[in-house]
């Protein structure tokens, strides 16, 4: 028994099951993102004034990996154009490519992530608010017993709003240095992890489900590249379909990025 | 999938030697749990929904006694129940938290565990391919990950039960910041499970669209195609738009319960007499607007697949082509659009807006339209057919009045005015269940009773069918008809005493609190619960009995049926056919003028 139209498309539709499979499954994905995006709408739009943040993020390093991710897309059709041109090293060659500029799509995002997890707010007795990166800890420091100190790179503002917009002239102007707080001075420390704002909460979630769609885009491209062999011999016509649709999911990954990059980082 | 040298293009193939040069015997593991057939894993799907069928419908059958006696121990079952699920069952009595609980998941287990599954999952992956003319799904190995992804997630639900603090609590819908600030596990849980459940539809979705897209036999334009594959067509849409919303909103529902986000939590939300430690600035209509982005689409997933049955069984029974065929395709394409611009109906009450209101308003309204072509398509199909009453065709036939009441009560709800007085109340109750049980499932035994001999070879039992329709008839409207007087009374759902404090408000010059006669409707209703599940026993007998001692069919074709499902062998082996099908007609030629026989076959070649 063989499932008809596998590898050759039927003729009053033009496509080959699994072509129509993917864009099925990709539609389902624009929903799943879809409503991601409007969550970030509504929280965005329900924020109290002033308090929705600006500048957190760190626009060199995102329009870097942003850049990373679009040659990655181009190396994925150079993949398939090999496979149709039927040169199996120019495919190899251009898929492992792909791999590298996934994992360090994957890199990057990993240190940005780092980086909000090292950043700190603290609320200080005196009302005012120190906010920077944690440089180093005192042995003893413990905020319950309020001994020992913590040491950041960061600067001191009277409000919290003043930490929300990091784009406007005064933030950029404002000087940072290593400032030592000791315990005793500490109300409240937390770091810039999801729970510290909506804003950072969807800004997780977010690239944290593309992180997944690339991490999963990436094994099955790994594993294509690794069993590549068998297939190319027995059936190159299919394989080079795998190719085109494994391909289409990764062109959507990208253009996920494409509209999270400007949303989260600029906007 | 193995290539096999075997050609089903091949005629004239004796059934054996067709099984035998096909296929090395497989074993029992891959033939009937990793089994890649269509029709196996439909049958997997049928035998699963139904187990959580009954299963939900036992927590019902609890929580009735709970609602009828409040405070009194649970016959036969207390004791047990105590041993199982500890504290919250104390002195064999269901407390608040356990009746929240049974409550929040007699609505998962009977949406997302068994309708859907049964519907879809069972009917749509048995029939769809053989209506089409194809060999099987086009995608074999993901329809079995679909089915192996519902069944962890079914798994997840139940043992989401026996962990402390029980399960989910805060109602199928999970309302945040109810269901975030609940402080056990259980809803945990059931976002895991939700997210296996709608990887498990998703899977379903793309492959069903697929399926009908590409393997339509030759001949088999779209509108040759039956009525009940045009159904699962829209359903499959719905599943595959609908669910992704509710799995982001699921992810962020997780997010605040593990990581501590506020996506849901609004800035000052106090828990228990204290601020929550939470950042704020969250949105609790933001759930509820992704919970109905899909919740209402869901609605659909329910009840199109059961038209489409219901489509099926009353052209063969009344051997008279379907009235209005045409109309009730582009209805059903019609109701699938329309359902994703109707979800804030559900929440007139949450304080969106006039505005939004209105809108919603009007889509509602709009949407009764092609549910009405559909059902007075179906209604008109009778006039004047020579309708034979076997088992299959009475559930077919109730349904349509069945499903009338419920969609007419619901028109109420769907305008802002009366949905303030009648929202959350038992007639909210009434109105979807008459919709879905004594509708969607009236269809489903239907169904199972007319399928049944295509997958077994043998008929049902007529008698104990007819037993268990007309006892199901009654007792399903005794238990759902009070619900509306109930419900208009001002009975509030999710009491867990049936409302027995309440009805103690006695305040002067004003009105009362419930009165006693609404009141004793609680005995009555469950009295007739309890009834309704020994009146599925009949049906439990009869099928398992009937899978081995039912009457034997004499032919493929025992309904004498025109679709090509009834063109197969008796089981369909793998492969489903002995010769590839083509198709010259429509689905339902039956009683053709100038005919020998009243029946068509879709692929019977015109006579020249």
């Amino acid at each position: 028994m063989e499932i008809p139209y596998a590898v050759q498309p039927r003729r009053d539709t033009g496509l080959y099951n699994a072509k129509l499979g993917i864009w099925l499954f990709l539609a389902s994905e624009v929903m799943l993102f879809g409503a991601l995006f409007s969550a970030y709408i509504l929280l965005r739009v329900g924020a109290a004034p002033g308090m929705w943040p600006h500048g957190w993020l760190n626009v060199p390093i995102g329009m870097a990996n942003t850049f990373v991710l679009i040659c990655s897309s181009i190396t994925t059709v150079l993949a398939w154009v090999a496979c149709k041109d039927r040169n199996y090293n120019k495919f190899k060659f251009f898929h492992a490519l792909t791999l590298v500029l996934a994992l360090t799509f994957v890199g990057i995002k990993s240190y940005e992530y780092y980086t909000k997890f090292t950043h700190y707010e603290i609320t200080l007795t005196n009302g005012k608010f120190a906010d920077g990166h944690v440089v180093a800890k005192s042995k003893d420091f413990d905020l319950i017993k309020k001994t020992g100190s913590v040491t950041l790179h960061g600067h001191i503002v009277e409000k919290r709003e003043e930490l929300m917009d990091m784009h406007s002239a005064e933030a950029r102007h404002e000087k940072h240095e290593e400032l030592t707080v000791p315990a005793a001075e500490i109300t409240r420390m937390e770091n810039y992890g999801p729970w510290h704002h909506t804003y950072l909460a969807i800004y997780f979630t977010l690239t944290a489900l593309h992180a997944l769609h690339v991490i999963g885009g990436a094994l099955v491209i790994g594993y294509m590249w690794v069993t590549a062999g068998k297939m190319w011999k027995t059936d190159p016509e299919r394989f080079t379909n795998r190719i085109e649709v494994s391909g289409l999911f990764w062109h959507f990954v990208d253009l996920v990025w494409i509209f999270l990059f400007p949303v989260l980082y600029l906007l | 999938m193995q290539p096999t040298t075997h050609a089903t293009a091949q005629p004239g193939n004796s059934e054996a030697a067709h099984a035998h040069s096909a296929h090395h015997e497989p074993g029992f593991l891959s033939k009937y749990v990793f089994s890649t057939d269509h029709k196996v894993i439909g049958i997997q799907y049928g035998i699963t929904g139904l187990a959580f069928l009954f299963f939900g419908f036992c927590l019902m059958m609890m929580m009735r006694w709970q609602i009828a006696y409040p405070g009194k121990a649970l016959p036969v079952v207390g004791h047990l129940l105590e041993k199982m699920l500890g504290d919250v069952a104390a002195k064999g009595m269901i407390s608040p938290d356990l009746y929240n609980s049974f409550g929040a998941m007699h609505g998962t287990i009977m949406v997302f565990l068994a309708v859907v599954p049964l519907v879809f999952g069972a009917f749509g992956n048995y029939v769809v391919p053989l209506q089409i003319g194809a060999v099987d799904m086009a995608f074999p190995r993901v329809n079995m990950a679909s089915y192996q992804a519902y069944f962890i997630g079914g798994i997840i639900m139940l043992v989401s039960f026996f962990i402390p603090g029980g399960a989910a609590q805060a109602g199928w819908t999970s309302y945040s910041p109810l269901a975030s600030i609940i402080p056990t596990d259980g809803q945990t849980f059931w976002l895991v499970g939700m997210v296996f459940l709608i990887t498990s539809s998703l899977l379903g979705a793309v492959n069903f669209i697929v399926t009908i897209i590409q393997l339509r036999a030759p001949g088999m334009t779209w509108m040759r195609l039956p009525f009940f594959c045009w159904s699962q067509f829209v359903t499959a849409f719905l599943l595959l738009l609908a669910f992704p919303p509710l799995e982001a909103a699921g992810v962020m529902q997780l997010m605040d319960k593990v990581f501590h986000t506020s996506f849901f939590l609004p800035t000052g939300l106090a828990v228990g007499g204290a601020y929550a430690n939470i950042s704020g600035g969250g949105s609790p209509l933001l759930w509820q607007h992704l919970f109905w982005f899909l919740g209402h689409p869901e609605v659909y997933v329910l009840i199109l697949p059961a038209m489409g049955i219901v489509a099926e069984i009353i052209a063969n029974n009344t051997r008279k082509p379907l009235w209005g065929y045409k109309s009730l395709v582009y209805s059903v394409l019609i109701l699938g659009f329309l359902s994703f611009i109707v979800w804030a109906h559900h929440m007139y009450m949450t304080g969106m807006g006039t505005h939004i209101a209105t809108f919603f308003q009007t889509t509602t309204m709009i949407i009764s339209i092609p549910s009405v072509v559909i059902l007075t398509c179906l209604f008109l199909s009778l006039w004047g057919g020579s309708i034979r009453f076997n088992t299959p065709m009475l559930f077919a036939l109730a349904f349509l009045p069945m499903f009338g009441i419920g969609g007419l009560t619901g028109l109420p709800l769907g305008l802002n005015f009366p949905d303030l007085h009648l929202h959350d109340t038992y007639y909210v109750i009434a109105h979807f269940h008459y919709v879905v049980a004594p509708g969607t499932i009236f269809a489903l035994f239907a169904g199972v009773y007319f399928w049944f001999p295509k997958a077994t070879g043998r008929m049902m039992n007529e008698f104990w069918g007819r037993v268990h329709f007309w006892l199901s008839l009654v007792f399903m409207n005794a238990i759902f008809q009070p619900m509306f007087a109930q419900g208009m009374a001002g009975m509030l759902r999710r009491m867990s005493d049936g409302g027995a404090n309440y009805s103690l408000a006695k305040v002067p010059d004003a009105i009362g609190g419930l009165s006693d006669s609404i009141m004793y409707c609680n005995t009555t209703i469950s009295i007739a619960a309890w009834c309704l599940g020994l009146a599925q026993l009949p049906f439990i007998f009869n099928f398992f009995w009937s899978i081995k001692n039912g009457k034997k069919v004499t032919s493929d074709n025992p309904w004498q049926a025109t679709t090509l499902d009834w063109q197969t062998p008796t089981p369909p082996p793998h492969g489903n056919f002995t010769r590839p099908m083509e198709v010259f007609r429509g689905p339902y030629e039956y009683s053709v003028p100038g005919h020998a026989a009243d029946f068509t076959p879709q692929n019977e070649p015109p006579s020249k």
